[in-house]
């Protein structure tokens, strides 16, 4: 066969290689930012394809979505168009854990994001694999395609997921391929080990899809969405609340299923050494359950519908890499699946992603300049963690091409920084899933309160719509209206003693500010309109923001403190070109860390593991010194 | 998870060498320097004085308003201050106690421990020392700080430390249980309701509150750090005794055998109160009187806190010398090598650390001094080896203990105005975070690793 020719195709300012979740708000995001931008892809069937669980959202993963959108991303938008049942989480707990999480039409969705897409001016798509980066003194200006074309940029961002040498597992069938059977991306992992680049192999799976049609859902438990309006987006109104949404149902595994699987663990790939690849502790197979929680009489399985066109169901929380004969069985061991009709099987899912401790906060690669990665192929796992990073990454390419300083956000900023400074900070040693237990500010970092948050730094970026900001602007001001307003307005007790004895409630003695009466556990808004009547009906986005404010003042004060003395240690700067070696008295494995890491300020430094107190005192010291020595010279 | 900031807290130390002098200082820097003295504070409102004023009053326990100490505050604002952030000084009075105390009273209040160096360290960060100091307050920081964090370490008693790991591990499996509550709603695990965790922190409050009740300091304060004289006979244990009670009390003569009975003697030595326990010397004697004094010796070793092993330096080691060691190997020791004005012939090879080896001639006098300040040193460090009882012994340690307690309060208080679950695991956190301050055993991702292995999660 003759050699495919180069050739020189369009120049750009930004090219983003691959078009999933961290692919489309990377190119939405610089395209928006003014910047020409192109989006090739491998397949354009499956652009925002989602290979995994048919939904978005959850705890911590539905305040990424709510970040997004509040910094001018698409994936809020995009769910809220596209879902089939809409669910609030933790509802019975405090406003810092309630979640979103939506089911949704993965091929709407898929759609939805594509006409998104095409509609965006600036912005080009294109299908094709990339194969190579064009590398020019530590930079990178450009990629080539398979089919030879040369596409020229300012920056780069690459958001390959899981297809970088991907390899399917299915038993003792092994292919080359990427998620769902799609083209795997083989060169372009060689192009980065050229350039310097770590790679590492993590491993992920995915359930078999049955037929709804063949499913017994009497046997099952009926799981509705939610009769309360919410959406992702601040922007789409509750109006727009889909009143027709479909069920997921519930159903658990047996001994039965549990027998099978020991019987056939001699051909389960996880554990007869054929996958490598390190798999995730919070996601595991059905089959490293049962090993692993071996007393646990039953595992719950959830039966989630992939669409309104379509009668394929996931079956949630059965990731398998089982051969499909055995899956089969498993399967109709299960209530309800005892008659089920597989249309797809599991499938365990082998890929290389890049040490993420080679990237800044900005998502940049420290090895190659002008060069960003985004998503599964920094070591994470889901949409919202992929689609988070493809916006900052997205943003700051945008940032770079335009010769602009990056734009970073910090553990106290959003979820969406907390991941971040997890990735760069301390790496990942399996593929790294968003908890809320990984945030330390996480009543700060609340899912109602991600607008306040972010969207005046989305607004700074040039990602605000005008009309959308002016709107932020008026629910803020009504939000610091009705908090002055609480905290002025005096109760007495003859006016608001009578309800309270009818909440068994114990009495006022004195009057009280509005505010202070709202702190108690007992009292809501509405209950407190009774007694101080708001001169006009707020928005409940208002509502429930100025209620969060006031109940947790005293947790929120609490958190708000240590995160001011954060931001010092955050201004404290490491100058880029610092010669660590030339530091007497750090202890060698701080040393070692900080080369590795090359952290940006001092709390960054402080968070790597085995860097103590007193290496991050003579760290400051040394800078210190250093800026006295220049000012002297 | 939680990161510890240790560049902007409010930090406080002893800033004078321990038992020397009649005064000793204890000095806060940081922006709550102020706010945290006025706490303990009873005299003018230290708040609201001038800067640079010195101000007469005294320090209160905040449980009980009994009197620590008559003091003398300093209150120094910033920026004319040596670190220039706010600072204070507390002048004491009353020796070692009341300043270990009013260390510990500070530290439970939230200042922190200071490392050595710090105060320096900072005035050079907010540019109050010049160039050139700055590589000696790097050299500082590490030649002291791996010291003292090696100390901290070896300070920590076993059983201590089991106890403290044991409570962490118990608050930890409830942290997991609700953080699985929040991150995987629909699961089929055990809700945790905040009656459990209320229970739960009542349970391990009351375990910190004994513990405090326990610490040395308190105790030494109470009864005397129990300090037991041993030695074959004949060593110079009495002249040691005596030269403590500056008076004959013991029967000092040259025939071995001599001092039979135990005798028990309150002293005072640089501001540590001593119960001294002499006694008849261990060794394998057919003497009934003697026998009856060996095995009260044994019961004195058993009891103290501290011993004074005393050896004559002007002999070989003994069989004898050596039982000794070895019986009193286990306790805070420190060696008294006797009769250094004789010709020295006793080699302990490195059998005993050369930091608890003292060289005195206390018939002339030489090396007692020293002896006394070890001493005060040993009581501001801590003693940790109480037969009956886990012991918290030094002030970093009842400071952070103290903190996990105003947690634990806070997290029942919250309960109690009914907080919900997710908020309440704040305090909760923060209780077990200095916990794990306590014990140095904060590793990265600790719950999140508790979290998967604890409980069977998908997706």
């Amino acid at each position: 066969m003759p050699e495919v020719r180069e050739y020189e195709a369009s120049q750009y300012d930004v090219v983003v290689v691959g078009a999933g979740h961290a692919g489309c708000e990377a190119a939405l995001a610089a395209a928006r930012m003014g910047q020409k931008t192109l989006l090739i892809t491998i397949s354009l069937e499956m652009l925002a394809f989602m290979p995994c669980n048919p939904s978005v959202g959850g705890p911590a993963k539905g305040i990424v979505v709510r970040e997004i959108d509040a910094l001018g991303g698409e994936m809020g938008h995009n769910i809220d168009k596209t879902y089939i049942q809409m669910r609030m989480l933790n509802t019975g707990k405090g406003p810092a854990v309630r979640a979103l999480r939506a089911q949704a039409d993965k091929a709407a969705y898929h759609r939805s994001m594509k006409a998104t897409i095409e509609a965006q001016p600036n912005l080009d798509l294109r299908q094709g694999l990339v194969e190579r980066l064009l590398v020019e003194d530590g930079t990178c200006v450009g990629v080539v395609a398979a089919t030879g074309a040369r596409y020229r940029a300012k920056s780069v961002v690459l958001t390959a997921g899981t297809s970088s040498r991907g390899k399917i597992i299915i038993g003792e069938l092994m292919y080359s391929s990427g998620p769902n059977n799609s083209l795997p991306s083989i060169h372009l992992s060689e192009s980065l080990e050229a350039n310097g680049f770590k790679l590492r192999r993590f491993k992920t799976g995915t359930p078999p899809r049955v037929v709804g049609n063949s499913i017994d859902f009497d046997q099952t438990e009926e799981q509705p969405g939610d009769q309360t309006p919410n959406h992702f987006s601040f922007m789409t109104p509750d109006a727009l609340y889909l009143k027709d949404q479909l069920s997921c149902w519930m159903t658990y595994t047996n001994a039965t299923t549990h027998a099978i699987i020991r019987e056939n663990l001699d051909r389960a790939p996880m554990f007869s050494g054929v996958i490598k690849g390190v798999g995730p502790r919070y996601c595991p197979s059905i089959e490293d359950k049962v090993v692993r929680f071996a007393d646990k009489p039953r595992h719950q399985l959830f039966l989630e519908p992939e669409g309104r066109d379509t009668d394929e169901y996931y079956v949630g929380d059965f990731s398998t890499s089982m051969p499909e004969e055995v899956q089969l069985k498993m399967l109709h061991s299960v209530a309800g699946l005892e008659h089920a009709e597989l249309m797809r099987p599991g499938y365990a899912i082998e890929y290389d992603i890049i040490e993420p401790w080679q990237l800044t906060a900005t998502l940049e690669t420290k090895v190659v300049h002008n060069l960003f990665t985004a998503g599964q192929m920094n070591g994470t796992s889901g949409y919202e963690e992929a689609a988070g990073q493809g916006l900052i990454a997205g943003i700051n390419a945008a940032l770079r091409a335009a010769g602009q300083p990056g734009f970073t956000l910090r553990r106290s900023d959003a979820y969406i920084g907390v991941m971040i400074d997890d990735l760069v900070t301390k790496g990942t040693s399996e593929p790294y899933r968003l908890l809320t237990s990984r945030a330390e500010y996480r009543l700060i970092l609340r899912h109602d309160n991600a607008d306040l948050r972010l969207t005046e730094m989305g607004h700074d970026l040039g990602l605000i719509p005008a009309a959308r900001y002016q709107q932020f602007q008026t629910k803020k001001a009504a939000i610091a209206a009705e908090r002055q307003r609480l905290e002025t307005t005096r109760l007495k007790p003859k006016d608001v003693n009578p309800w309270l004895a009818a909440q068994g409630a114990p009495d006022l003695k004195d009057g009280v500010l509005a505010s202070d009466f709202l702190k108690r556990p007992e009292v809501s808004y509405t209950d407190l309109m009774q007694f101080a009547p708001a001169p006009t009906t707020l928005d409940r986005y208002v509502i429930e923001e100025v209620t969060v404010q006031i109940k947790y003042a005293g947790y929120i004060d609490k958190e708000m403190q240590s995160i001011a003395k954060l931001k010092r240690m955050e201004s404290k700067l490491i100058p880029q070109n610092i010669d660590y070696d030339a530091i007497n008295g750090l202890a060698t494995e701080a040393r070692q860390k900080l080369i590795k890491i090359q952290p940006e300020t001092l709390a960054q430094a402080s968070r790597i593991s085995g860097v103590n107190p007193a290496d991050i005192a003579i760290l400051s010291v040394y800078i210190e010194q250093g800026k006295i020595a220049k000012v002297q010279a | 998870m939680a990161t510890t900031i240790t560049e902007y807290d409010t930090i406080a130390a002893i800033s004078t060498p321990p038992g020397e002098g009649a005064i000793s200082i204890v000095r806060l820097s940081g922006e709550n320097a102020i706010a945290t003295a006025q706490r303990l504070f009873k005299g003018k409102d230290l708040t609201q004085v001038p800067t640079h004023t010195i101000n007469y009053g005294h320090i209160l326990e905040p449980d009980n308003g009994a009197v620590v100490d008559e003091v003398m505050v300093s209150v120094l604002r910033a920026p004319k201050t040596y670190t220039r952030e706010d600072m204070v000084e507390i002048n004491c009075h009353g020796g070692i106690v009341p300043t270990n105390r009013i260390l510990q009273l500070l530290l439970g209040l939230g200042a922190r421990l200071a490392e050595p160096g710090e105060f320096t360290k900072r005035a050079f960060l907010n540019g109050r020392v010049d160039l050139t100091q700055a590589e000696s307050v790097m050299d500082l920081i590490r030649a002291k700080t791996d010291r003292a964090m090696q100390v901290a370490v070896d300070q920590l008693d076993g059983d201590l430390r089991r106890l403290i790991t044991n409570l962490r591990q118990e608050i930890l499996e409830v942290l997991a249980q609700v953080e699985v509550n929040i991150d995987y709603p629909e699961y089929d695990t055990d809700q945790m309701t905040t009656q459990m965790l209320q229970e739960k922190a009542q349970q391990v409050l009351a375990k910190v509150d004994e513990l405090l009740q326990t610490a040395s300091q308190g105790k030494v304060l109470r009864e005397g750090l129990a300090t037991a004289i041993v030695g074959r006979p004949n060593v110079g244990k009495s002249s040691l005794l005596n030269h403590m009670l500056h008076e004959d009390k013991a029967i000092v003569t040259d025939v071995a055998g001599t001092t039979r009975d135990v005798l028990e003697e309150y002293v005072n030595v640089r501001g540590v109160p001593l119960k001294l326990i002499d006694t008849a010397g261990i060794r394998d004697t057919e003497d009934k009187v003697e026998k009856i004094g060996v095995e009260r010796s044994r019961q004195a070793i058993t009891k103290a806190d501290l011993i004074l092993l005393v050896m004559d330096a002007s002999q070989p080691l003994t069989a004898e010398d050596q039982a000794l060691l070895s019986a009193t190997d286990a306790k805070r020791r420190l060696v008294i090598l006797n009769k250094q004005d004789l010709p020295v012939q006793l080699d302990l090879g490195d059998a005993v650390p050369e930091a608890d080896i003292i060289r005195t001639s206390i018939t002339t006098g030489a090396g007692v001094a020293a002896l006394d300040t070890k001493i005060a040193d040993i009581f501001a460090g801590g003693i940790d080896n109480s037969q009956t009882t886990v012991m918290v012994s030094n002030a970093r340690q009842i400071g952070l203990l103290q903190q996990a307690k105003a947690s634990l309060k806070s997290v029942l208080t919250g309960i109690a105005a009914g907080m919900p679950i997710d908020l309440v695991q704040i305090d909760m956190t923060a209780a077990w975070d200095k916990l794990g301050e306590i014990t140095g055993d904060a590793a990265p991702d600790e719950l999140i690793t508790q979290l998967f292995s604890q409980f069977c999660l998908g997706k």
